[in-house]
């Protein structure tokens, strides 16, 4: 029989039942691997529910630094009999199952084409503790301990992860490391050489940073200023708001009174959320929500009001699987046109597309200033996968000489000495007006502020002139916007390629492996990131100058597409889409077959090593 | 609509206040609502009230929902921000506004439908947070701005002017901002100055969230069959004719009378609003209190007015929250931003 062999190449997953402290067990299993300088790349694949359902846990061990989901399992972890049948399917011929042997199954149970490692963990636990909580923690140190030996995971390192995991905590520390042990030891007597997948000490992660996105972003708000966030709870985006506040409570009290230099609301509703939001961007304090689709929805009245009476406001719209009772854990980029034309009336808004944690990080920060100096909405648009993973980035950076770009804010002494103040006047050409804070001046540049019935000056009026002079502004400073907003990336093929590819989030890390697949295969393509919207004018030559661009996205509609076509003025015709929306992170494997069948299909023959096409 | 144009230059011999400012300085754009609207009382009234207080009219912020009342902002103290937001979720922007900056005083205005029918749920919310703030709900029982639909206050029984009955039973805005946590309760009459501005400078006063229910008639559509003749005749023509194309020009109700008293208010459509004023030894600290005397004087058929209910040493949200005493909107890098020091000790931590 086959038997897959690899070293630091190879997937893990864990299936367990949700609250049953598997969550902890596994994330040391993925880090240890860091420790020896292999990447790896995990996800969760959880249900709606606090305990009792099925939840996975895959691990993608890779020496390449490929951080896409790969596809396949080649060993997996069962220690759910509620999905044993879905789990046992899903590992790759000649791949390994993991279970606890303790009832002994039935062949029927198992499959002929895969190695079956049993080990009795429950017997052992049972022997072990008395307490029911123990046995079921401590289980899953065990298997971790297991496969650490039959894997060739460095003990030191795993007892340095928990050293610092327990760290203060010393009753814990001891009998975590004793089941570890206890796994460690038995594997090493009795599976040394069940599995063919090794881990080798290597020097792929430098000074690489392992953090999940929402806890990125809510970082980047802190480090760009926001002191104000409103917020109500929604998977995926809840803990982006709740490590906000865990940030602000360590680098945001102030030493010598013990006061917060930050307001956190957690308020009833989305509508009072975003309502808090432009109150406090009104009053020129940076203020964000962080929300995903269904909250979005319920904002939409306020959106258009920020855009039409020019306020800021940051939107974190960390994405799912639509509607509120639909897919609340799975990852989808699905939101892409109900957040750019957000709300009644002609609207449209700017949206940054990071795709990972790092970028979480730099577009959270960037889009206080954004919303500040363009007196706008402006959405982050993460989306579960990047959100609630883990992954590994290149590390933060923060400039010190960077100041907040607080946008054209007229202050007193300009009020004082006369300057001229129209709250919807374009002074500068750039479409965008100057506004005050309330409370500036005694007498000067108070106002009104109203949604569209208003003249440059904030009087009221209804007049037809006066309310297009209004919306034309707004689109020229949505042109100013173009200027402002991160640039797309271009990743060129080493020959010269007729296919483009267009993608953005947390597709990039499969698309970066796909790219060099299909070049192996002869396609060659070269891949624009777009990484904001509005799209500047490299995109549009971008699609100009190939034949054909494939636009590479997670959702069912072709969000992104649709944009292009509709704001960018992209013919379709050269566009071809490449959609993948199940609910899972979008794979490399995908991508590459989806490719590689339509470039079949368009007749194209691929392209030799050395033929330009 | 007022018609009336206010002469541009300051009489020499208006009185000014502590600050050198006369009460045209409080004022604000003429207002377009309709003649004789309680609405334009309550505006007075505020104008009255800050004037007398000598707040300076920039340190003031304005915020409203949608609704003729809500228009109203633009009607008074024209030298400070006012924010028409949406309908319903002024609570919401005024609590925003207000944690950016603790500095400011802070004046929301509202209506019945914009409180109490979509935006019940802001309206109960930001009275359990404590927003330091005065709310102003200048209440009609009816939709204005849309033309005479029943609110959620109107009382059941009563008839629109488009003849449907109001089946549902009315929400009480007092028992609710009681039940929910202001600090500061009191109802009053639009026409009422005498009773209206000292509560409105005690709301202003009061550090913490501060809610006065005002009864304010809507002319132009608190309409019942049993309405004075010209009313019927107005209805009769607008029924006639299909449309609401003629308005009943009026005078707006004052009223003046004494603590304990009662008295019987005839609104424009001729029902009789019984207002029954809180006697001067009631004694307005005790929550409970205050709600067993709401509801018996519904009972009665009477609307309580005064102040019902204030919690002195109340705490606002600034306080819960813990927040810095300089405003938040005036704090910048220095010391918002961790710094790169720092994040590079997080890096470290994130290996
Ligand atoms: C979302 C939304 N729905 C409906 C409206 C229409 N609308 C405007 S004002 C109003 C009612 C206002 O009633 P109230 O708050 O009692 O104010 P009044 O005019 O009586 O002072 C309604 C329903 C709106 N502006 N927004
Ligand atoms: S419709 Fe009623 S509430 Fe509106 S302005 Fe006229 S009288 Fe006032
Ligand atoms: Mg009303």
């Amino acid at each position: 029989m086959k038997r897959i062999e690899a070293v630091n190449d190879f997937v893990v997953k864990f299936a367990n039942i949700n609250g049953s402290g598997s969550a902890s067990a596994n994330e040391l299993f993925a880090k240890s691997f860091l420790r020896m300088g292999i990447p790896v790349s995990p996800r969760n694949i959880f249900p709606s529910n606090i305990q009792g359902l099925p939840t996975w846990y895959e691990v993608r061990v890779t020496e390449r630094g490929w951080l896409g989901r790969r596809g396949g399992v080649d060993l997996m972890v069962a220690m759910n009999p509620q999905t044993w049948n879905q789990d046992v399917k899903e590992i790759e011929p000649g791949g390994y199952l993991f279970y606890d042997d303790t009832r002994p199954l039935p062949s029927s149970k198992f499959r002929p084409d895969i190695h079956v490692i049993g080990m009795p963990l429950t017997e052992m636990c049972n022997a072990h503790y008395t307490d029911a909580r123990e046995r079921q923690l401590f289980k899953n140190i065990i298997y971790v301990g297991a496969l650490a030996a039959m894997i060739g995971i460095e003990p030191g390192v795993i007892a340095e992860l928990i050293g610092e995991q327990y760290k203060g905590k010393e009753k814990l520390l001891k009998p975590n490391v004793n089941a570890f042990q206890m796994g460690y030891h038995y594997a090493q007597e009795k599976l040394k050489d069940a599995l063919g997948l090794k881990a080798r000490r290597a020097d792929a992660v430098g000074d690489k940073i392992f953090i999940d996105g929402n806890s990125a972003a809510a970082l980047g708000c802190v480090y760009g200023g926001a002191s104000v966030c409103a917020w109500y709870p929604i998977t995926p985006s809840s803990s982006l708001a709740e490590a906000f506040q865990r940030y602000c409570s360590r680098l945001r009290v102030d030493k010598e009174t013990g006061r917060n230099k930050f307001a956190i609301v957690q308020a009833e509703d989305e509508l009072a959320s975003i309502g808090i939001v432009v109150g406090a961007g009104w009053n020129g304090a940076r203020a964000f929500t962080a929300t995903s689709g269904p909250g979005v929805s319920l904002m939409t009245e306020f959106i258009g009001l920020a855009y039409f009476a020019e306020i800021p406001a940051t939107i974190i719209n960390v994405q799912r699987g639509g509607p509120s009772t639909g897919m609340p854990t799975r990852t989808q980029q699905a939101d892409v046109i109900s957040c750019a034309y957000a709300s009644h009336g002609d609207t449209k808004h700017v949206l940054l597309f990071p795709e990972d944690p790092r970028e979480c990080f730099e577009f959270a920060a960037q889009a206080l200033d954004l919303a500040d100096r363009l007196q706008t909405p402006v959405f982050v648009m993460t989306d579960l996968d990047i959100g609630m993973n883990q992954r590994l980035c290149k590390p933060f950076e923060w400039d010190d000489a960077r100041r907040y770009d607080r946008g054209k804010v007229m202050t007193a002494d300009e009020l004082e000495a006369g300057k001229d103040f129209g709250r919807y006047l374009d002074v500068d050409g750039d479409g965008i007006p100057y506004r005050t804070y309330p409370g500036t001046h005694p007498k000067r540049g108070a106002y009104f502020t109203r949604g569209t019935t208003k003249n440059a000056y904030a009087a009221y009026s209804e007049a037809g002139p006066d309310y297009v002079y209004n919306v034309q502004r707004l689109l020229k400073k949505f042109e100013t916007a173009k200027t402002l907003v991160p640039k797309a990336l271009l990743t060129a093929s080493k020959e010269p390629a007729r296919f483009g590819a267009i993608y953005y989030g947390s597709t990039s890390p499969a698309m970066a492996e796909a790219l060099e697949a299909l070049a192996a295969k002869g396609i060659f393509v070269n891949a624009l990131r777009v990484r904001a919207f509005p799209f500047q004018d490299e995109i549009f030559d971008f699609v100009q100058s190939h034949s054909k661009v494939f636009v590479i996205e997670q959702n069912r509609d072709a969000q992104l597409k649709t944009l292009l076509v509709n704001d960018a003025g992209i013919n379709p015709v050269s566009l071809i889409s490449v959609l993948h929306y199940d609910g899972t992170p979008i794979t490399a494997r995908f991508i590459t077959e989806e490719i590689s069948q339509i470039v079949t299909a368009l007749n194209v023959r691929p392209i030799k090593k050395d033929k330009a096409a | 609509m007022t018609y009336l144009a206010k002469p541009k230059l300051h009489h020499p011999t208006l009185p000014k206040n502590k600050l050198g400012y006369t009460r045209r300085d409080y004022e604000g754009k003429v207002s377009t609502l309709c003649a004789g609207c309680g609405h334009d009382s309550i505006s007075a009234a505020l104008i009255q009230a800050f004037w007398e207080l000598d707040v300076e009219p920039h340190r003031v912020a304005k915020l409203s929902g949608i609704g003729c009342s809500s228009k109203t902002p633009d009607y008074f103290l024209g030298n400070s921000h006012g924010f028409n937001t949406v309908h319903g979720r002024m609570p919401s922007v005024l609590t925003g506004a207000n944690l950016a900056n603790r500095d400011l005083i802070y004046l929301g205005v509202s209506g019945d439908g914009d409180s109490a029918s979509i935006g019940l749920g802001q309206f109960a919310h930001v009275m359990r947070r404590g927003v330091n703030m005065t709310y102003i709900l200048e209440n009609n029982g009816v939709y204005g701005l849309t033309k005479g639909q029943f609110s959620a206050t109107a009382d059941m029984g009563s008839k629109s002017k488009r003849g449907q009955v109001n089946t549902d039973s009315a929400v009480d805005t007092i028992s609710l901002a009681l039940i929910m946590g202001a600090s500061f309760v009191a109802r009053s009459f639009s026409g009422d100055k005498a009773q209206l501005v000292p509560l409105i400078k005690a709301a202003i006063a009061h550090q913490g969230a501060a809610f006065i229910d005002v009864i304010s008639p809507c002319v132009a559509f608190n309409n019942h069959p049993g309405s004075t003749k010209s009313y019927d005749y107005i209805r009769e023509h607008n029924e006639a004719v299909n449309r609401l194309d003629f308005w009943p020009s009026r005078e707006a109700i004052t009223i003046d009378y004494s603590e304990g008293g009662l008295i019987e208010v005839p609104q424009h459509d001729g029902s009789i609003l019984k207002l029954r004023k809180l006697d001067a030894d009631y004694d307005p600290r005790d929550r409970i209190v205050a709600l067993e005397h709401v509801a018996r004087a519904a009972e009665k058929g009477e609307v309580l007015t005064g102040l019902l209910y204030v919690h002195a040493e109340a705490q606002d949200l600034h306080a819960h929250l813990n927040t810095y005493a300089v405003p938040l909107n005036k704090l910048g890098e220095k010391e918002l931003c961790p710094g790169a020091g720092v994040l590079e000790k997080i890096n470290a931590a994130l290996r």
